[in-house]
């Protein structure tokens, strides 16, 4: 279908499946229950898993692809926001006009910086990916300010002139809107104790997280995928055939500079304002996570990874000591106090620390990320159910038997 | 004359610790050929060493003095620290004045253990994988002991005053015949750039004159030859790690006076260092340290007024903008061996 084979149909069937039908997936807790604050199927968190989403698509087509690793990647991201809030001051707020302008601008801004950065590999092409980037967020915060608005961030206000939808001055802020749907619109659907939100931006974005995907499958699958895995592999022999891999790395630059773009632009769209800090070299940092995570090189993996990061900010940042004594009331008061103690050290405020372990345990145990993952631990699964434990050493000694791959 | 002069000597202190931390990274990179995200960790460890030396001096014993009151009418509270009533009130209070020299020795110590543990137990495993995972581990390693650091010693800054013997200011103008006033230069920053000087000296006398930085600048030329000599190159290579992690700790405790520390100080600090680094040219220990100086003192030129107005928003992407045209037209930097890193 579409030009996919079985498997990669099968995939996009199933993101699609899970992207249509998160508002139920991530709200399994009936209203007011005691692991109700677990829910995630609120509109706003929502809409981050698939933005995020898309962010760590585009990412992954690079440093998946071609292991080049960027770590200047939220400067487009950025750009797209500024672009897309401009394009609501000044013509109209409609979300169709400002994500085409956010991805357009990010793409010629990629076009740039990858032109100079791709002319080096390796950390080299890392720090400068990293210099471009602070050095975009440092003029936005200075001497950008007119187009920016330096700290306060790019904000809508009253008197924009908003060309399309007839100017004048406003009563009140205007909300953005798809031809008339407005993207704040939420449909509450109560089934019992449970209540399920439907919200009109969400759906945007994840049907925008579904062709960005299947563009991301072609990709991977097509030959030009290809020319970039063997940049991966060896771009020096990729070069002694006679071939230039700049073009090729340059385009895929811009195609995932592109995919931020559309990240920083639905952003906007959701919650129309763009700040510097969205440049910053930490948020370039983040993706990176979101993909490694995941599993970099995979056509899910970055899925997976942002949608467990922006899980983990959310909802495990929530869980304080109060939450914790609730849940371990049940122990003796020397135990509760000692277990909620060493708990509340990961969690709630120390979610950064869960989240740099967690980064560190999957680099070093699981270089794959979660993909590869649950790849082994199927594959563990399979053999045991099939033969039992007695097959399980023959596998371990066939293993250590092949050379490392 | 005298604006340039004050901008050259503004750049100093930050190229100063520019130059110590860009030091430490390039003696990391050079001999265990590991690119170490985690430096500007460490940098923030050696900075929190002095709040805690700084906080384990005052230390007090809280008594009641019956013949004061407080504004509510109660007797007053007194905190002695123990140091003074130990040593008595002059010697004590002067102990904890100089907390933060002091604490030089209490970090070096600290640091040298936190480097052997760092390289012992996880960039060990690293070697033979590539540059890229080794930058995401030591990555997520900086935001483990920022997260401890900020639990510890909360999120705001931590003032740490230098000695009160160190809290003026030094007259250039007056003593080198311009108008009085005109060059003012905190004492304790003219402290930090002569401590640079020592440690950067230090370091390279270690290096140059000793029997043990001969066999490492060996090794670092040829690991596997001098491995084959018979000589644990591992070993010395491990201790390095430490001397480095405690350059950039030496850096960070004095530091502290001139801004107070916090716990992403570190993260603020690294990506400058890198860019060090890499203008000075991967692996190359002069070149870290000319570097360092030098995109100090050009980053505080290009904060002046004047070259503000000709070219708005220099002074915020000077350093940036300088490490890509050398990334460009001079791929080894300024410095760099060749063939080390070129690519």
């Amino acid at each position: 279908m579409l030009g996919l084979d079985r498997k990669d149909t099968g995939l996009l069937a199933v993101v699609a499946i899970l992207a249509l039908f998160a508002p139920f997936i991530l709200n399994p807790f009936p209203q007011g229950s005691e692991l109700a604050q677990f829910n995630a199927g609120y509109p706003d968190l929502m809409q981050r898993f698939v933005i995020f989403g898309i962010f760590a698509i585009g990412f992954n087509l690079l440093f998946g692809l071609t292991g080049y690793l960027s770590f200047g990647h939220a400067a487009f991201l950025g750009v797209g926001s500024y672009a897309a809030v401009w394009m609501f001051k000044l013509l109209s707020m409609n979300v169709i006009p400002a994500i085409l302008l956010s991805i357009a601008v990010a793409g010629l801004f990629s076009v740039v910086i990858g032109y100079i950065s791709l002319r080096r590999s390796g950390i080299y092409f890392s720090i400068l990916t990293l210099a471009f980037a602070q050095m975009s967020f440092n003029l936005a915060y200075s001497v950008l300010t007119p187009i920016t608005n330096g700290e306060t961030g790019l904000q809508l206000s009253l008197d924009d002139p908003r060309v399309l939808d007839g100017g004048g001055v406003a009563t009140s802020l205007p909300l953005t809107n798809f031809f008339g749907i407005e993207m704040r619109a939420t449909e509450t659907l109560n089934l019992g104790p449970w209540a399920f939100q439907f919200n009109a931006g969400y759906y945007l974005c994840a049907i925008l997280l579904l062709v960005t995907f299947y563009i991301s499958i072609r990709i991977f699958r097509s030959p030009f995928g290809l020319m970039l895995r063997a940049v991966k592999s060896n771009q020096q022999r990729l070069s002694y055939t006679g071939l230039s891999t700049r073009p090729y790395t340059l385009a895929v630059f811009v195609i995932s500079g592109m995919y931020a773009g559309l990240a920083g632009g639905l952003l906007a769209s959701m919650d129309p304002l763009a700040g510097a800090e969205r440049m910053q070299w930490t948020a370039s940092g983040e993706v990176v996570i979101m993909t490694i995570l995941g599993g970099a090189g995979t056509l899910i993996g970055p899925v997976l990874g942002a949608g467990v990061i922006k899980y983990f900010e959310n909802i495990f940042s929530k869980i304080n000591e109060g939450v914790l004594h609730g849940w371990f009331g049940a122990l003796p008061d020397g135990l509760e106090n000692a277990i909620v103690w060493v708990l509340a050290r990961f969690t709630g405020e120390g979610w950064h620390l869960t989240l740099g372990l967690l980064f560190m345990a999957i680099i070093i145990f699981l270089p794959g990320g979660l993909v590869e993952g649950g790849r082994r631990s199927r594959a563990l699964f399979r053999r045991r159910g099939r033969r039992g434990g007695a097959a399980e050493e023959d596998a371990a000694k066939q293993r250590a038997a092949r050379p490392a791959e | 004359m005298d604006a340039i002069l004050l901008q050259i000597l503004n750049g100093l202190d930050k190229g100063s610790a520019y130059a110590l931390i860009a030091l430490g990274l390039t003696l990391i990179f050079g001999t265990l050929g590991v690119v170490n995200f985690a430096h500007g960790a460490l940098f923030m460890i050696g900075a929190f060493c002095a709040v805690t030396l700084q906080r384990i001096f005052t230390i007090s014993r809280t008594t009641v003095d019956e013949s004061r009151t407080d504004f509510l009418g109660n007797p007053m509270e007194v905190d002695t620290p123990y140091l003074e009533i130990w040593f008595g009130p002059e010697f004590g209070a002067a102990l904890i004045d100089w907390s933060v020299p002091l604490a030089i020795l209490f970090a070096i110590p600290v640091m040298l253990l936190i480097g052997w543990i760092m390289e012992r137990g996880l960039i060990k495993h690293f070697y033979k994988r590539p540059h890229a995972d080794q930058i995401l581990v030591t990555f997520g390693l900086a935001i483990v002991l920022q997260e401890i650091i900020k639990y510890f010693y909360g999120a705001n800054p931590i003032p740490t005053p230098a000695p009160s013997a160190f809290a003026g200011s030094f007259d250039f103008g007056a003593a080198l015949g311009f108008d009085p006033m005109t060059i003012i230069y905190p004492y304790w920053r003219l402290i930090y750039f002569a401590f640079a000087g020592l440690v950067i000296a230090g370091v390279f006398c270690f290096l140059q004159f000793t029997t043990f930085g001969m066999v490492v600048r060996a090794g670092m030329a040829d690991r596997e030859t001098v491995g084959l000599l018979g000589i644990n190159i591992d070993k010395r290579f491990t201790i390095m790690f430490g001397i480095a992690a405690a350059v950039a700790g030496l850096a960070g405790v004095m530091y502290t006076p001139i801004n107070s520390p916090n716990y992403h100080m570190g993260m603020d600090f690294l990506v400058l260092s890198f860019v060090v680094v890499v203008v000075g040219g991967m692996g190359s220990l002069p070149g870290a340290v000319l570097a360092g100086f030098l995109l100090g003192i050009l980053e505080s030129f290009a904060s002046m007024n004047e070259i503000k107005s000709i070219i708005p928003g220099i002074d915020q992407i000077i350093i940036y903008l300088i490490a890509i045209v050398i990334l460009l037209t001079r791929p080894r930097g300024l410095m760099g061996r060749k063939g080390v890193m070129e690519d």
